[in-house]
């Protein structure tokens, strides 16, 4: 086995006889072109709705949901598919994101969410892993097409315009603070914080250290959260 | 079966033919009454009125009728309701309202059947546009002469002081 290896090395290790280096170089030049392109296209292939929805998990649950929402139709027909809101455009990040997908690959192989009872027990988990990806990277895939400095408070209704003008104003609140479920049902929300940068979960000044709304911190010190 | 029998069905299809024709002629001339429904007949269809946009504003509207239950100034498209999430209670549920400003469900929400405070929203309670509804911009088809009891409490005093 060594051997063999040892082999291949060889030859590789050696320098080319036959090929000259004008020949060497361009078919590397055109290789590379070419496997780069073709990473690039199936890359994008594997970044449209039809792919996502190509498996039944995500056919049957989040896309149906989606249907009949705000990111699905509206006055000006302009729509959101799978991956405007859950891949980031940039492509570090987007390489970033495609390599922990590879746990969904794993989860598709398995079976974890194939059934509908299945996909509804784990449906908070998932949530979680969602609105924690967005609350850390600032709510960026929302972002790119609802940019704050374009935002024109005038034209928004008068809730809308009292919380962006400040909260999100002041960076104290990221869009997924209050717009979770905009797009997709709910889990069960009994054990989830409520929305909001002010809220009175995370305000030690008003309750205390043993704040009873803070749900999060049994997350924290590991205490099992009851889970329906 | 004789020609005769043939003939005296013919002639009772013949009639009972007729008799329809005739009803069905007389309905769509009848006039219907003028209610909400303006002119036009029960069998005419006249055009549908035109959509009405969603109002989406803030603070609180003066009632319409006694006892009626407070409706919803702004628009709550996609707001999930169920066993799962009450979007209208992460801003109105009583510990929300601090940070929120929206206004705190009443106390009588917390009150089961049989008026038992409850530390919670009362079950029955729970489902908010059961009575509770958002308004559109849609022009009402009857008027309204309701007066509050306040106004009239106010006339009588002006009345009484003239």
């Amino acid at each position: 086995m060594i051997d063999w290896i040892k082999g291949y090395w060889r030859t590789l290790s050696r320098p080319a006889t036959a090929f000259s280096l004008g020949f060497l170089l361009l078919s590397g030049f055109v290789a590379g072109i070419v496997f780069w392109g073709g990473f690039n296209t199936a890359l994008e292939v594997s970044n449209t709705e039809k792919f996502c929805i190509s498996c039944h998990e995500m056919r049957d649950n989040v896309y149906q949901e989606l249907k009949g929402t705000i990111h699905w139709t509206n006055r000006s027909g302009v729509r959101a598919t799978c991956p405007d809101c859950h891949v980031p455009h940039e492509w570090t990040h987007k390489i970033a994101r495609k390599m922990q997908a590879s746990k969904e690959v794993w989860g598709k192989i398995f079976g974890t969410i194939n059934t509908r009872e299945k996909f509804l027990e784990k449906r908070l988990e998932l949530a979680r892993h969602e609105w924690a990806r967005l609350k850390a990277n600032d709510s960026l895939e929302c972002r790119n097409c609802h940019d704050f400095e374009y935002m024109d408070f005038s034209v928004q209704s008068e809730r809308a315009r009292k919380l962006h003008s400040t909260e999100l104003a002041s960076g104290k609140a990221t869009c997924i603070d209050c717009h979770r479920g905009i797009a997709h049902h709910l889990p069960n929300m009994e054990n989830e914080d409520a929305w909001g940068p002010d809220n009175p979960a995370h305000d030690d000044s008003r309750f205390g250290e043993d704040n009873p709304l803070d749900l999060d911190k049994d997350k924290k010190s590991g205490t099992p959260n009851k889970v329906n | 079966m004789t020609g005769k029998q043939v003939f005296t069905i013919a002639v009772a299809v013949i009639v009972f033919v007729c008799g329809l024709a005739t009803v069905a002629e007389q309905f769509p001339d009848a006039p219907a009454p003028d209610g909400i429904r303006k002119g036009g007949t029960l069998f005419e269809e006249s055009p549908a009125p035109q959509l009405a946009d969603p109002v989406n504003t803030d603070g609180k509207r003066v009632r319409a009728y006694p006892e009626q239950p407070p409706t919803i100034p702004h628009t709550i498209r996609d707001y999930q309701i169920n066993k799962n999430t009450n979007r209208c209670l992460e801003c109105h549920n009583r510990i929300q309202t601090a940070v929120s400003g929206a206004p705190m469900i009443s106390v009588t929400h917390f009150m089961d059947r049989d008026f038992q405070v409850l530390a919670d929203v009362a079950p029955r309670r729970y489902f908010c546009l059961q009575c509770h509804v958002p308004q559109t911009n849609a022009k009402s088809s009857v008027g309204n002469t309701f007066k509050d009891v306040d106004i009239l409490l106010r006339n009588q005093k002006q009345k009484s002081s003239q």
